[in-house]
């Protein structure tokens, strides 16, 4: 018990078996739980019942069928070795054995630990399995194939429970003295075992590679499934839209513009969604509004990036509002627009080729530059700066220092 | 004098068009739509100046310049591509190309981009410069070269290339630049250079990253 322990000192918890504090099967940890103290009194009184009276171990088995579980038990398990595991399954059955001896059913040493051994390698062997339910139940999501290292893991403790079967086998044959007449029958078995090995072992290794190349274009076909959904959902729905409006080279334009956008950011991996608070990305997603609002290209161009707080998110409205009056007064001249990040500031231009103004010209109800630029950037301790002459075009300079 | 230009590009569309607009311009002496074709053809006909598809069916454009470039040195290359990967750009700059422009350039800027890549001059697209800048971003020397003797002025731009390549990132014309900064076009066009030479030579380690990495993935 760790951390969770307060919380559950007000309402105790159900009774549950804990695999994820368990031993075993996590009975005594539930039991501990329940009380509200530590397991290992409560183990001792398991181990003590079961060595003594013999009655625990029944009382367990019980616990463990009857208790519902309850935590990840690979946590809890992955800890113990498999070895562990087996060797605990192994006492475990022969104290059983040893309790039916003390309530004076006779078995004799070449069942008893044969059976053990097996008790052990059936532990190891079944492991494997129930891991992968308990996995599967809680989590509706289809487990991923289990890594490299857990399927050596996984394969090694199949080899150990095997070797455990084979070890409880001729002891027992040891035992009833009937080893060296197996001796024969085992041998002649091996042989056969080997001459069918050696002729089917290229027809395996066939299937094998079959089995590895037909997965590969799986994955393949499952990829070119994907990217031709994509292509469909966008590219080919801009195509048809575009023989559509074949007469307005301008709206061709923009809607090429705006799809060739839309699959550079997919193959660079980026989703519209996210990425939506880097100023970089921030920048391109405006740009393309103001491109599909108004039917002029706008070109980004950032250099270095940064996490956007509040301030910078307002950086980026001004420079949002920026483009749009570079498009709307640029006459129809492409937009560039560059950003630059450097840890200290953050500076973004944007500019136009268009006939360009005189600042001062500008009457006063025409707010858009003067408030949604201007008036931003200093509210939020920045500026911005026009520079605007006839016939040259206009750059905005948004400029924000970095908070202090 | 019209320079002399061959265009390589895997798409006949591209291909011919950039003929037809740029044939009153330019003498377009041949075309080719592969890595191999481009080697034939480059060597056949010694252009002035290569229009160079950074990506081919058979390899990239930095794999023509590697095959051509060291036995015709006076041959320009030109890249021209819609691909903006960083890695992609610097790759073939660094193969030897005098410049690059996205296909999205109009036939005017092309025409005089062809002819300042003949002249001698480098020619950075915005998103070039962008890449410039971010690559040699930050005061954290690249690790000192074991083989060749270091050369500190090539791993950092001086102040006024800086300010060359943010008005060019803006989308400001040399002789604009030269106009906003108070100096000759002519020193703008040495400034380009300057910096172009520096991409090609640095061992700065965006740099050799950017132009590795497409290797590794092929």
């Amino acid at each position: 018990m760790t951390a969770a322990q307060p919380e559950h000192a007000v309402a105790p918890p159900a009774l549950r078996r804990d695999r994820s504090n368990g031993v075993l099967a996590g009975v005594c940890a539930g039991i501990a739980r329940r009380l509200g103290i530590d397991p290992l009194p409560v183990r001792i009184v398991a181990l003590v019942l079961s060595l003594a009276g013999g009655i625990g171990v029944p009382l367990y088995l019980l616990a463990w069928a009857v208790l519902p579980g309850e935590g990840h038990a690979q946590t809890g398990r992955s800890r113990r070795s498999a070895v562990e595991i087996a060797l605990g399954v192994g006492l475990l059955a022969i104290s059983a054995m040893l309790t039916l001896r003390g309530l004076g059913l006779w078995l004799s040493d070449a069942i008893t630990w044969p059976l053990a051994l097996v008790a052990g390698g059936v532990a190891l062997v079944w492991r494997g399995r129930t891991w992968a339910t308990d996995e599967a139940l809680p989590t509706t999501v289809t487990p991923e194939p289990p890594p490299q290292a857990e399927r050596v893991a996984s394969v090694s403790r199949q080899g150990l429970g095997a070797g455990l079967f084979i070890a409880a086998g001729l002891v027992f044959l040891q035992a009833t003295g009937s080893l060296s007449a197996a001796r024969d029958v085992i041998l002649a078995a091996l042989v056969v075992a080997i001459v069918l090995g050696l002729i089917f072992a290229p027809w395996t290794l066939r299937l094998a590679r079959s089995l590895t190349i037909e997965r590969a274009e799986r994955i393949r076909s499952q990829e070119r499934a994907e990217l031709a959904a994509h292509l469909h959902d966008s590219v080919l729905q801009t195509l048809a839209l575009m023989q559509k409006r074949a007469d307005d080279p301008r709206e061709v334009a923009a809607l090429a513009r705006a799809q060739e956008r839309e699959l550079r950011a997919w193959l660079a991996g980026r989703s519209p969604s996210e990425g939506e608070r880097r100023l970089g990305a921030a920048l391109e997603s405006a740009a393309a509004e103001v491109e599909a609002t108004y039917r002029v290209p706008v070109d980004v161009v950032a250099v270095g990036d940064v996490d956007l707080d509040a301030r910078g998110e307002a950086l980026v409205a001004a420079a949002r509002e920026a483009m749009v009056n570079a498009a709307k007064f640029g006459a129809g001249s492409p937009v560039a627009v560059y950003a630059e990040a450097d840890g200290g500031a953050v500076q973004v231009f944007i500019r136009d080729r268009g006939p360009g103004f005189d600042p001062d010209a500008v009457p006063p109800d025409r707010r858009g530059l003067r408030e949604s630029v201007v008036g931003r950037m200093a509210r939020n301790g920045g500026r911005a700066t026009v520079t605007a002459s006839p016939g040259a075009g206009t750059e905005v300079e948004l400029v924000l220092e970095s908070a202090p | 004098m019209t320079p002399r230009v061959v265009v390589v590009d895997d798409h006949a569309l591209f291909r011919s068009g950039v003929r037809a607009e740029l044939e009153s311009r330019v003498d377009i002496v041949g075309d080719a739509a592969s890595v191999a074709e481009a080697i034939d053809v480059v060597a056949a006909t010694e252009p002035d100046v290569v229009l160079l598809d950074v990506h081919l069916p058979d390899g990239s454009g930095a794999d023509v310049i590697a095959a051509v470039g060291p036995q015709h040195p006076s041959i320009r290359f030109l890249a021209l591509s819609v691909s903006d990967a960083a890695e992609d750009v610097i790759a073939v700059i660094r193969a030897g190309a005098r410049g690059y422009v996205t296909k999205s350039i109009s036939v005017d800027d092309l025409a005089d981009a062809v002819q300042r890549v003949h002249d001698g001059d480098a020619v950075f697209s915005p998103r070039l410069a962008g890449f410039v800048l971010d690559a040699f971003a930050g005061a954290s020397p690249p690790p000192a070269p074991v083989t060749a003797e270091p050369d500190p002025d090539l791993e950092q731009l001086t102040a006024r290339e800086r300010e060359v390549l943010q008005h060019l990132a803006r989308g400001y014309l040399y002789k604009e630049i030269a106009h906003r900064l108070g100096i000759s076009t002519k020193t703008v066009e040495a400034h380009v250079s300057a910096v172009l030479r520096k991409l090609q030579l640095s061992n700065r380690h965006e740099l050799s990253r950017w132009a590795t990495t497409r290797r590794l993935v092929e």
